[in-house]
């Protein structure tokens, strides 16, 4: 690999020089990606006239008032806890649906239920909304969370099933054939082996669905009035007003973006192969 | 030897069949069927009625604020749109222009940001999360931090601009500059995961072919295009199915950041689609563009995994 690097036989000083220059390339391609989230912090955490200073400020005393704000003016707290419901249902749904389907795709060459979930990732999500808001208002499930968990289940159930699908399908076949043949029936080998085996992809899957239904704002939009309204709607509804409240939208901004950065540290190393699942395949 | 057979045969039912069949027999002969049952009905459910209803409603004239019913019009609807609808078409182009722009621009820059990446340094997990927040952050929140910076008089990408003597833009506010400043804003967040696939791609690399190009005498550049470029082609193609796929779903960010404007400069598919829909509630309308909507989507997807097979892949 040396050779590679076209750097073996450098002498020690502009070895050095080499290294530190590439660690600034790397810190200059972070940069821009990271700025947005800590221009994002900067906005919460400053007043509305220190937002609308120009030039823009960089030192400041940095006050809370902005998350207070959106807590107890805003009722995040609900639209909170109706994220979470609805992020959580429309994940573990796909799970009870999608488990045992992936298992089968991989075990069993189900083929079409695979092509069935590859349209429902490609097909794009305005196809579906004056459907669904015509058949919910329909059935008056409009602004409940039943309507949400169904309509999320297009995001969710794709995600579950396309990572699931590979992780099954590497797990040694000896491994299951033991279980069978040590007289375990077809759903213990799926409960007991391949699940387990498959713990790492199942929690990038469970992760990857609930930060993509977390994230989805068109549903929401028109599946739901004030009382099921889910976070990036609330979070929109910041701009609709005549004066932009700079603070208080940069503070709910980053309340909807805390608990993905949490998730993704946790499963940052596998989720590389989650986000392609079916793709990076040979 | 009776149970040396059984093992042989490793079959359960074979063990017991002597019993009487137990509900979980069905279950356990057609498992291979029963077990994605439940998520091939939904999934059905879930494709086929919006299919279905916007083909069926296609074909009427309805506004759903009107107390009149729908009314059959057969394929006025579709007439109108490819025949005087300018805004359709409008709508089309800007929908190519956005998708073909960012998507390649993003493909570029990630394959150099990836090719950067490509050998070992300390902090390597923290430069990947880095990569991984924009990708997955709420588009609805980032788009509107962005907006904040796009702001022409208070922004930070003025103050930026003024900081090298440049004049101030008018970002999303003038029908010019409003879609490449979404292009703008789309390339930042999803460079990262052009980087990523090609980074993992450039990683499960075969290193033979190097090492016999290196014996060879190539330079650096040769080794690069004539080397990894060709190999690293399916990851390449990978890449850029998933990006176009999800960039001719973009919503979100182009509805909080523009709503279509300034002049419908922004204004893509998914866009008036929805502004059919759901300003001039004008159902049937609104369903023919979506069905041409899930028409366009599928044969773009269909023919750039027809080319990856074709002749992308080994």
């Amino acid at each position: 690999m040396e050779l590679l690097r076209g750097e073996g036989r450098a002498r020690p000083v502009s070895k050095a020089l080499w290294t530190a220059g590439y660690y600034a390339g790397v810190v200059a391609i972070c940069v821009p990606f990271v700025f947005v989230f800590f221009w994002m912090a900067m906005g919460a955490l400053k007043t509305q006239v220190q937002n609308t200073a120009y030039p823009p400020l960089w030192v400041f005393r940095p006050t809370f008032e902005n998350f207070r704000k959106v807590f107890i003016a805003n009722h995040f707290w609900t639209f909170i806890q109706n994220s979470v419901i609805v992020s959580g249902g429309a994940t573990g749904v796909a799970l009870l649906l999608g488990l045992p389907a992936a298992h089968a795709i991989a075990r069993y060459r189900q083929r079409g239920v695979a092509l069935g979930i590859l349209v429902a990732r490609m097909a794009p999500h305005l196809s579906y909304v004056v459907p669904f808001f015509i058949l919910f208002q329909k059935l008056g499930w409009i602004d409940t969370y039943l309507c949400m968990i169904l309509s999320h289940l297009v995001i969710t159930l794709p995600i579950v099933v396309w990572i699931m699908i590979g992780a099954f399908e590497d797990v040694p076949l000896e491994l299951e054939e033991a279980a069978r043949i040590d007289g375990c029936s077809r759903w213990r080998v799926f409960t007991r082996i391949s699940l387990p085996v498959c713990r790492t992809a199942l929690a990038t899957a469970v992760i990857l669905s609930f930060i993509f239904s977390w994230n989805n704002f068109i549903f929401a939009l028109i599946l739901t009035g004030p009382e099921r309204r889910t976070l990036p709607v609330a979070v929109f509804n910041f701009i609709t007003s005549d004066e932009i409240d700079w603070g208080g939208l940069s503070a709910a901004a980053t309340l909807i973006t805390l608990p993905i950065l949490l998730l993704i540290l946790l499963v940052q190393r596998h989720i590389v192969r989650g986000l392609t699942a079916g793709g990076l395949k040979e | 030897m009776v149970n040396r057979t059984e093992l042989q045969t490793g079959s359960p039912t074979a063990v017991s069949a002597p019993r009487a069949p137990r509900p979980g027999v069905f279950f356990e002969r057609h498992f291979g069927h029963l077990m994605p049952l439940p998520a091939a009905l939904c999934i059905s459910l879930l494709i086929i009625f919006p299919l279905a209803f916007n083909l069926y409603m296609s074909l009427q004239t309805w506004f759903v604020s009107s107390a009149t019913p729908p009314r059959y019009v057969g394929l006025q609807n579709f007439a109108e749109i490819f025949g005087k609808d300018a805004r359709f078409w409008n709508s089309m182009w800007i929908t190519a222009e956005f998708t073909v722009i960012s998507v390649l621009l993003e493909l570029v820059l990630g394959l150099l940001i990836a090719v950067y990446l490509h050998r070992d340094f300390a902090g390597r997990g923290i430069v990947r999360t880095v990569m991984l927040l924009p990708m997955v952050s709420t588009p609805v929140a980032v788009a509107l931090i962005w907006v904040i910076m796009f702001n022409p008089s208070l922004g930070i990408l003025n103050y930026l601009l003024s900081l090298v003597g440049m004049k101030p833009l008018l970002w999303l506010g003038h029908p010019r500059t409003a879609l490449p400043s979404l292009i703008f804003m789309d390339i930042w967040k999803w460079t990262p995961f052009m980087v990523l696939i090609l980074h993992a791609g450039l990683q499960s690399l075969p290193f033979t072919p190097f090492e016999a190009a290196l014996i060879d005498g190539a330079s650096r550049w040769q080794l690069f295009r004539y080397v990894t470029l060709p190999l690293l082609r399916p990851t390449v193609a990978v890449a850029l199915i998933f990006r176009t796929m999800d960039s001719l779903k973009t919503f979100d960010t182009i509805y909080v950041m523009t709503e279509g404007g300034p002049n419908n400069a922004t204004e893509v598919l998914n866009i008036y689609v929805f502004e059919t829909g759901f300003k001039y509630f004008h159902i049937g309308y609104a369903s023919a563009l979506a069905v041409i909507l899930i028409i366009f989507v599928f044969a773009v997807n269909l023919l750039l995994i027809r080319v990856r097979e074709r002749s992308w892949s080994y």
